[in-house]
């Protein structure tokens, strides 16, 4: 067992958080405030190497693994969780692509996805289909070299923007079979997007609802084979829980520290508030918590590498308890801030407001303990 | 043409230094450590000669510890092409570190060599002077702007007064200054590239020098800890206490 990073991944991890403290960090609060996507330093990220960490590098990827791919999203999101956790979710669809697209689609649409010139967005939820996303009802029907898209999707991040959706259709029976995965390109006639989702985190991102009516696309934008795509859907989920994580880490791990520093600081009833033990204590149950969510994340990543069989219950084991963690962490130290961490002043509550979501999306962690539950019961 | 770019591996410009208790230096052990800032963009220069065509080779080379190794993958990663690690223990001080280079010019045969302007730790802004003399090249120090001729360069200096132009001819030792240049961030892939290039390994003694440090540290101490300051109500005020308590006018 080996707990050190090796000298590549410092040298990444280094990489990633010089990227994040000078050219992400300065700008998040703005971002924040007036809902600012920041395509110009996403591209600046995508020179380096962000937009495709784990694709291969034929068309222009990182070729990292999933753990490197960790390692690099907790640095990105302890500056900015919202912006790192897009960048996670243009990855996953990415690879989504990169792993079970055609030659040509794949030639077609990844040299511009890895230098993000084309953002990415990956389409599952419906308005009456979030956690039981099996029973989707988009449907996607063959037309001689074309296939016809009819349906909604809801909370799609990046919707309105993206130029690349990855859209899981019905093309035949109920239930997870009977599901395709697509790339519908934006400019393409019958696809249309509802209006931009007025969010409580999460703002320096786009959201809105995808519409589909007699949407028609080549036969080559579907990925993989028909019937294939809930597995590929899921497959990417793999990774995205991974890359969710490791963003509330890197975000509890930056309200860790701002609370230490505030409590260096403060003083009441004649003592710094770190001389308290009271105070003490939590911080070293928050630093605890958080390193064991890490080790359990950083172990569930080395699974999906090495294509362990239980690689998506570990996945799933890591997402919740990293999200959770991370959450927790966040709300502590806002508490440990009194009334200024309720502040726009103090950095705090726009952490607080990002983490929150991590515990809902790419599978509520109610939905986590259902996949853990399931492999335990049978 | 052929760039030597010499970098040294310093405390990380971060990291608040604390003295020794044996006040003997400053604390190094479980120190972030990073190349020296200068150097970084003695590095991206040479890589921007190289990108414009104007230099062959970026060679970069540093005196210190096996863990300088580090600092070297660094400047490969951003994309030098070869590295040297002279391998020396212990402070290496500035006419040391000078000779050594001279001895690795004598091997590689630059047309140029980039230093950054001085080294954040001890900052003696002393090794590219040295090496000028050693070798009996030209020198440009302090420069903003390099413009490569014919065997000659213009160089642009940061003076007291403001900006010197200098004609120098080639090859030259230039030492850099902050606003050469913003230098890159290493891509995941570069960093990757990094370990596969080459990285040869030599000794002090492989160049005849004697790196034992000249001179004696009697001490290290702390800086004396801020006073604090005062509002004045007024010029006159402000004046009076200029003249008769900080003594200065
Ligand atoms: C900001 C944001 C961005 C998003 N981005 C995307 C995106 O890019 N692409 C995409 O496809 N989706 C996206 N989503 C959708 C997200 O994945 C869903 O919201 C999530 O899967 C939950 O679905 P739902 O909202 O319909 O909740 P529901 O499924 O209705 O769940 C409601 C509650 O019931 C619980 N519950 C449901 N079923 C069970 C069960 N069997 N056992 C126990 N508890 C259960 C849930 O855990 C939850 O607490 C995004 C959501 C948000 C908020």
């Amino acid at each position: 067992m080996q707990f050190d990073l090796t000298e590549d991944q410092r040298s990444f991890q280094e990489m990633a958080r010089n990227f994040a403290n000078n050219e992400i960090l300065p700008n998040a609060e703005e971002w924040d405030d007036q809902s600012i996507f920041p395509e110009e330093t996403l591209r600046a990220g995508a020179a380096l190497g962000f937009g495709g960490i784990y694709c291969r590098a034929e068309h222009g990827g990182s070729e990292l693994t999933r753990l490197d791919a960790a390692i690099i999203f907790e640095e990105l999101a302890s500056a900015c969780p919202s912006t790192a956790a897009y960048i996670s979710i243009h990855n996953m669809a990415s690879w989504m692509i990169d792993r079970f697209g055609n030659d040509d689609l794949r030639a077609r649409v990844l040299p511009k996805l890895m230098v993000m010139d084309h953002f990415a967005s990956y389409c599952l939820t419906e308005p009456s289909a979030g956690s039981d996303a099996a029973s989707l009802k988009t449907r996607a029907v063959r037309d001689g070299d074309h296939y016809v898209l009819n349906g909604a999707k809801a909370f799609i991040s990046g919707g309105g923007r993206s130029d690349i959706y990855v859209v899981m259709a019905r093309t035949g029976e109920e239930g997870p079979k009977g599901i395709s995965c697509f790339v519908v390109e934006n400019g393409t006639s019958g696809l249309s997007f509802g209006a931009q989702e007025r969010k409580l985190g999460w703002k320096s991102q786009p959201t809105s609802s995808v519409q589909f009516d007699d949407c028609r696309i080549p036969v080559e934008n579907l990925v993989g084979s028909e019937g294939q795509g809930f597995a590929i859907a899921m497959a990417g989920l793999d990774g995205g829980r991974l890359n969710i994580g490791a963003c509330s880490l890197g975000g509890a791990r930056a309200s860790l520290e701002a609370a230490k520093s505030y409590m260096a600081e403060r003083k009441q009833f004649g003592r710094r508030l770190d001389q308290f033990q009271a105070l003490q204590f939590k911080l070293a149950d928050m630093a605890t918590e958080l390193e064991a969510a890490r080790l359990m994340l950083h172990r569930a990543a080395s699974a999906l590498d090495g294509k362990h069989p239980d690689a998506t219950q570990y996945c799933a084991m890591a997402k919740r308890l990293a999200t959770d963690t991370g959450f927790s962490v966040v709300n502590e130290a806002l508490q440990l801030h009194g009334g200024y961490g309720y502040l726009k002043d103090f950095p705090i509550e726009r952490y607080l407001r990002d983490l929150r979501v991590h515990q809902i999306l790419e599978g509520t962690n109610e939905i986590m303990r259902v996949i853990i539950a399931r492999k335990l019961i049978g | 043409m052929k760039v030597l770019v010499p970098v040294k591996r310093v405390v990380d410009y971060n990291v608040k230094v604390r003295v020794k208790a044996d006040e003997s230096g400053v604390e190094t052990a479980n120190v972030k450590m990073s190349m020296n800032p200068f150097d970084e963009i003695s590095v991206e220069e040479a890589i921007r000669l190289k990108e414009a065509g104007k230099a062959t080779e970026v060679v970069v080379v540093s005196i210190g510890t096996a863990q300088s190794q580090d600092t070297l993958r660094n400047a490969l990663a951003m994309g030098a092409d070869r590295a040297i690690l002279v391998e020396a223990d212990g402070e290496v001080e500035p006419l040391a570190v000078a000779k050594i280079l001279k001895g690795v010019i004598a091997e590689e045969e630059p047309g140029l060599v980039l230093l950054g302007k001085q080294a954040i730790d001890d900052d003696s802004n002393q090794t590219a002077q040295m090496l000028g003399a050693l070798t009996g090249w030209p020198q440009a120090t302090f420069v903003s702007k390099i413009e490569l001729g014919d065997g000659s360069m213009e160089a642009t200096r940061e003076v007291d007064g403001g900006l010197e132009t200098i004609k120098v001819n080639m090859p030259a030792v230039v030492s850099v200054d902050l606003r050469l240049n913003e230098p890159r961030y290493a891509s995941l892939p570069n960093i990757m590239k990094a370990k596969k290039k080459p990285l040869d390994t030599k000794a002090a003694a492989d160049y005849g020098v004697d790196v034992t440090p000249r001179l004696k540290t009697l001490k290290v101490s702390e800086p004396p800890a801020r006073a604090a300051g005062i509002i004045v109500g007024s010029v006159s005020e402000l004046v009076e206490k200029l003249k008769n308590e900080a003594k200065v006018i």
